[in-house]
């Protein structure tokens, strides 16, 4: 018996990366910006995504949004309300999303075009571990921290926060009540991702939804 | 709790390339994985155990690097390496520093078969 080695030099999750390669062709292509939204349980996704979409359409924009959840389709309930086209991913158990199931479920979605989108959300599974892996083919990667959560979030899960391209702190209307240290999560926040972009909201009352449209809307000009 | 699926997909991708060796026994799987990868090593080792049961890979051992983060400091022009991951700042002159340059990777590197004198490969070249 001899031993060979066999270099490799190959990605564990090349099959996910080359779906989300192609799914970020496609979507450049269409023109539209799509954003994958993660954060833990609870932390106010839902409620920040309803008022996101709400404000694009009432300033003519399309977007539209694709939610992912272990199971039910109570998120894509209440996002529909805001009139924007919405479809549910039930992951049955699985932690994360990833490109196959956005690339089958944007397949079968009959009343959505890519071309007729500016805008295209992916709500990821309650999560901050599993979904860091995951390519889904998104532009930008929004990570979200509730003012309930601790200041120190962002340390405890770096490998979210490191990879995330704007940070949304969500319920900033009960920071008070919570104890909220405003500059010391600002601070970890920028500790684990330098030069991030930081917002700061409240889905209930709408402060600072002006500033992170302003945002989407720069993303969303055609370079 | 993603490890089985990666555990899984490292399975399958070793199985393809072993192909290329008939009659070799994998022996050993070698990972490069990154201190921001968000892998565990021992939880990826016990769903290695639950991934490769009843599979050729049966035997084979799961050997993985964990690599630390290494930022380079435009300030300094050098890439340093960092302890921990709870803080991203230049070791020489303690600026934060965005620019990273490992600490993502999930990848395997090699493996380590062992083969019968006769065995020839028909394909040596792996795609990258």
């Amino acid at each position: 018996m001899t031993t060979r080695i066999v270099e490799l030099r190959r990605g564990i999750l090349k099959k996910n990366d080359e779906l989300a390669a192609g799914l970020r062709s496609r979507f450049t292509a269409a023109g539209v910006l799509v954003l994958n939204l993660v954060s833990s349980p609870g932390t106010g996704k839902t409620a920040f995504l309803e008022r996101t979409l709400r404000e694009l359409r009432a300033r003519g924009e399309a977007a539209a949004a694709l939610v992912g959840d272990l199971e039910t389709d109570n998120d894509a309930r209440r996002l529909a309300a805001s009139g924007a086209p919405v479809r549910q991913i039930n992951t049955h158990g699985i932690c994360h999303l990833d490109a196959e199931m956005i690339g089958k479920h944007l397949e079968s979605w009959q009343d959505v075009s890519l071309d007729g989108l500016n805008y295209l959300f992916i709500e990821n599974v309650g999560n901050l571990v599993c979904p860091s892996s995951y390519d889904l083919g998104e532009r930008i990667r929004v990570a979200l921290l509730s003012v309930t959560e601790g200041e120190d979030k962002p340390l405890k899960y770096p490998g979210l926060f490191n990879s995330a391209d704007a940070a949304v702190i969500t319920k900033i209307d009960i920071a008070a009540p919570c104890g909220f240290d405003r500059e010391l999560a600002l601070r970890n926040i920028n500790e684990i991702r330098p030069g991030i972009h930081i917002f700061e909201t409240s889905a209930k009352t709408g402060a600072g939804m002006e500033a992170w449209l302003g945002y989407l809307a720069q993303q969303a000009k055609p370079a | 709790m993603h490890e089985l699926s990666i555990a899984a997909s490292i399975v399958e991708s070793v199985t393809d390339a072993a192909h290329a060796y008939p009659g070799a026994r994998v022996k050993e799987v070698r990972l490069r994985v990154g201190a921001l990868a968000s892998v565990i090593e021992d939880s990826l080792q016990f769903c290695w155990g639950l991934a490769v049961e009843g599979t050729p890979l049966a035997d084979a051992v799961l050997a993985i690097n964990m690599l630390p983060v290494i930022l380079h400091c435009d300030g300094c022009g050098v890439d340093s390496e960092v302890a921990g991951v709870q803080s991203f700042r230049c070791p020489g002159c303690g600026a934060l520093a965005a620019d990273l340059r490992q600490g993502r990777e999930l990848e395997i590197e090699s493996i380590e078969l062992e083969e019968p004198e006769t065995s020839t490969p028909v394909r040596v070249e792996e795609q990258a």
